[in-house]
């Protein structure tokens, strides 16, 4: 675990923002399962402490970017419940007026550049963004979330190279749920993993991606480096997908089985080790941890109200917004 | 342009293309260059000699041999306050660098509600006849004319090519901007100091009556050299340049089919599916009761760049096949 010492409070704060990431991909399943969702949503569930031990060590001016199973990245950014429902449903009020969906959540305000539908498609912008913030010195760190799907893609390998030869304040996360679609990791990534980036001179390291205080410890290092100007870091998170590659994804049984579901369910849930953490070491009882998941879900029904009442927007801006 | 004041000298089209990029570069810390052996080699074309010299390798940065990752980087430092001017060696490598440009730069825009904005300009080239064979020789800028959210821009003259580049790096969208590598030594008046040509504005390379000659950066000159041997035959052609694909300037052309009757598109990317059939259905839809005859298309031929020279000849136009053509067209 962590050498590094997590105040109460920010464990429940992480513990919340955990809660809500979960009770929000729970809510989108529902939505999807009534069909009153448009298209498909990749669900983050299971992996919630990796997006919120993560983004908790950055600053809110910090870049991320994030996947097709994204909600988990942008909500850990700072992201509105409420908009985000409203781009789910393709509403006017979503963060991308309905046109971008589950997979293109994009908000410059939370120094978010943008969900990515293209496995490692926003390893060259991430690292782009590492490259303006050392040219401009304005200190930010950008962080390329990614999963180890995308470790079949050149492209990473191509821009990890560059970020090691230029310095540049960058952390590439991959988020090792065992799954490349409906496909092991075994039967995807020859060798070892974690020598990916020391070949590259990126140093690299891995996390247990189910306990948010050791992701937190890490990232916080991680990020800090970066910032002191020593370049570019891999962190391998690992973790398990919790529900099918995408809603649709019901039956699961030829590529993996029940038993193995249940054992990550029961014995690795980020939001019961967290729970587990909280309870042993008093910092809150199980009321109070009750009461922050009531208020959640308050919060949430307040939020899917409003994106299932929002407006559609006007047929007239299909064509706004194609440039600049 | 006004004749005092501005000091207009013979540059070459290289010329041009280095003196846009110097005087942005001064007007603008955030543009920077970046490429393969764009410093101190100035690139295989020794078209940006001399800037690294000015400017420092901090922002004439030579890249690895990496054309998806650095064009993935340009658009990244597009999104978050740089200018960067990605320089990709030869057109044929868009393959490499397609997902970049048309997943990810030609989107951000769009699928962010219009919040992220990619101000990027990638520089590349096009041209066959230089003896490269099939995987150097490739004109291949309707692949980015596809897709919405590009801008693409042709350059035909020393003139042009620097006032277009300078709206280039200034636009807030990602835009191609094509070279021909056949042209880099071509000569042209270009003033010294700041000025730019809008993106969208077509010109009217030579006035004419009989025949429009639409041609596009490596084909203009060529359709100059058979409208002068068009004169000879008694015919007046009317050479338009759009200058920029995307956005195009429909009216300057079809103004032109129109007052002509007669209409050849001529560029020199393959044919099939290409710039000229859109460029000549876009005349049809719109002039179609003003024209005397079908719109005529000359592009590449549909078949990979040979390498032997009589055979690679064969494969584009030239003014004296653009010359026959419109002879057909005109009845002679």
């Amino acid at each position: 675990m962590s050498d590094v010492a997590i105040d109460n409070k920010l464990l429940l704060r992480m513990y919340r923002r955990m809660v809500m990431i979960r009770l929000f991909e729970e809510q989108v399943n529902d939505l999807y399962t009534r069909a009153l969702m448009p298209g498909l949503a990749h669900l983050y569930i299971g992996e919630e402490a990796i997006a919120v031990g993560v983004c908790e060590a950055l600053r809110s001016d910090d870049y991320i970017t994030s996947t097709h199973r994204g909600h988990g990245h942008c909500l850990a950014k700072g992201a509105a419940i409420d908009r985000m429902f409203a781009e789910l449903l393709g509403k006017e009020a979503g963060y991308c007026k309905g046109k971008g969906g589950s997979m293109h959540i994009a908000d410059p305000d939370t120094g978010n550049l943008g969900a990515n539908a293209i496995v490692a498609g926003s390893a060259g912008i991430a690292t782009g963004a590492a490259f303006s913030s050392k040219r401009l010195g304005n200190g930010r760190v950008t962080v390329c979330f990614f999963g180890e799907g995308a470790l079949g893609q050149g492209v990473v390998y191509e821009v990890m190279n560059m970020a090691a030869l230029w310095k540049l304040p960058v952390i590439y996360i991959c988020e090792n749920n065992m799954y490349n679609e409906y496909t092991h990791v075994s039967e995807a990534a020859a060798g070892d993993i974690l020598g990916r980036g020391p070949a590259f001179g990126v140093p690299s390291e891995s996390v247990d991606g189910q306990d948010v205080r050791a992701v937190y410890a890490v990232m916080q290092r991680l990020a800090e480096r970066a910032r002191r100007g020593e370049g570019p870091s891999f962190l391998m998170a690992n973790t398990y997908r919790f529900m099918g590659h995408h809603v649709g994804d019901i039956s699961r049984e030829y590529y993996r089985s029940k038993q193995e579901e249940q054992t990550w369910k029961s014995e690795r849930d980020p939001i019961k080790v967290a729970t587990e953490a909280i309870l042993s070491q008093n910092i809150a009882d199980r009321a109070a941890l009750d009461l922050i998941q009531a208020e959640v879900k308050a919060e949430i029904d307040k939020a899917v109200q409003f994106a299932m009442a929002a407006p559609y927007p006007n047929v007239d801006k299909v064509e706004q917004d194609v440039y600049a | 342009m006004p004749e005092t004041a501005v000091a207009v000298r013979e540059l070459t089209l290289g010329e041009a293309v280095r003196e846009a990029l110097a005087e942005e570069m001064r007007r603008d810390p955030r543009v920077f260059i970046m490429g393969e052996d764009v410093a101190e080699a100035g690139t295989a074309f020794k078209v940006l000699g001399g800037l690294v010299q000015e400017f420092g390798t901090e922002r004439v940065l030579d890249t690895p041999i990496s054309e998806a990752g650095f064009t993935g980087i340009g658009v990244g430092a597009g999104m978050t306050g740089m200018r960067p001017v990605v320089d990709i060696m030869f057109g044929d490598f868009a393959g490499l660098i397609m997902d970049q440009m048309a997943n990810q730069a030609a989107k951000i825009h769009y699928m962010s509600g219009g919040k992220w904005k990619c101000s990027m300009v990638l520089r590349t080239t096009l041209g066959a006849t230089r003896r490269s064979a099939a995987q150097h020789s490739q004109s291949l800028h309707a692949w980015f004319c596809h897709i919405p959210g590009l801008k693409v821009v042709m350059p035909s003259t020393p003139y042009d090519a620097k006032g277009l580049l300078k709206s280039a790096i200034r636009d807030d969208n990602p835009v191609i901007f094509y070279e021909d590598k056949m042209m880099y030594k071509l000569k042209g008046p270009v003033p010294q100091d700041d000025y730019t040509i809008p993106l969208g504005v077509a010109d009217v390379k030579r006035a004419g009556d009989d025949i429009t000659i639409i041609a596009t950066s490596s084909m203009v000159q060529v359709a100059l050299g058979a409208a002068k041997l068009l004169e000879e035959h008694g015919v007046s052609a009317e050479v338009v340049d759009p200058r920029t694909l995307w956005p195009l300037d429909e009216k300057t052309l079809i103004d032109s089919a129109r007052k002509t009757s007669r209409v050849i598109v001529v560029d020199e990317g393959y044919g099939r599916y290409g710039v000229t059939a859109e460029l000549a259905a876009m005349i049809q839809e719109n002039a179609f009761f003003d024209l005397e005859a079908p719109v005529k298309r000359m592009g590449a031929m549909h078949v990979p760049i040979p390498f032997s020279p009589p055979l690679e000849d064969a494969t584009v136009p030239t003014e004296s096949t653009v010359c026959a053509a419109a002879l057909a067209l005109c009845g002679k």
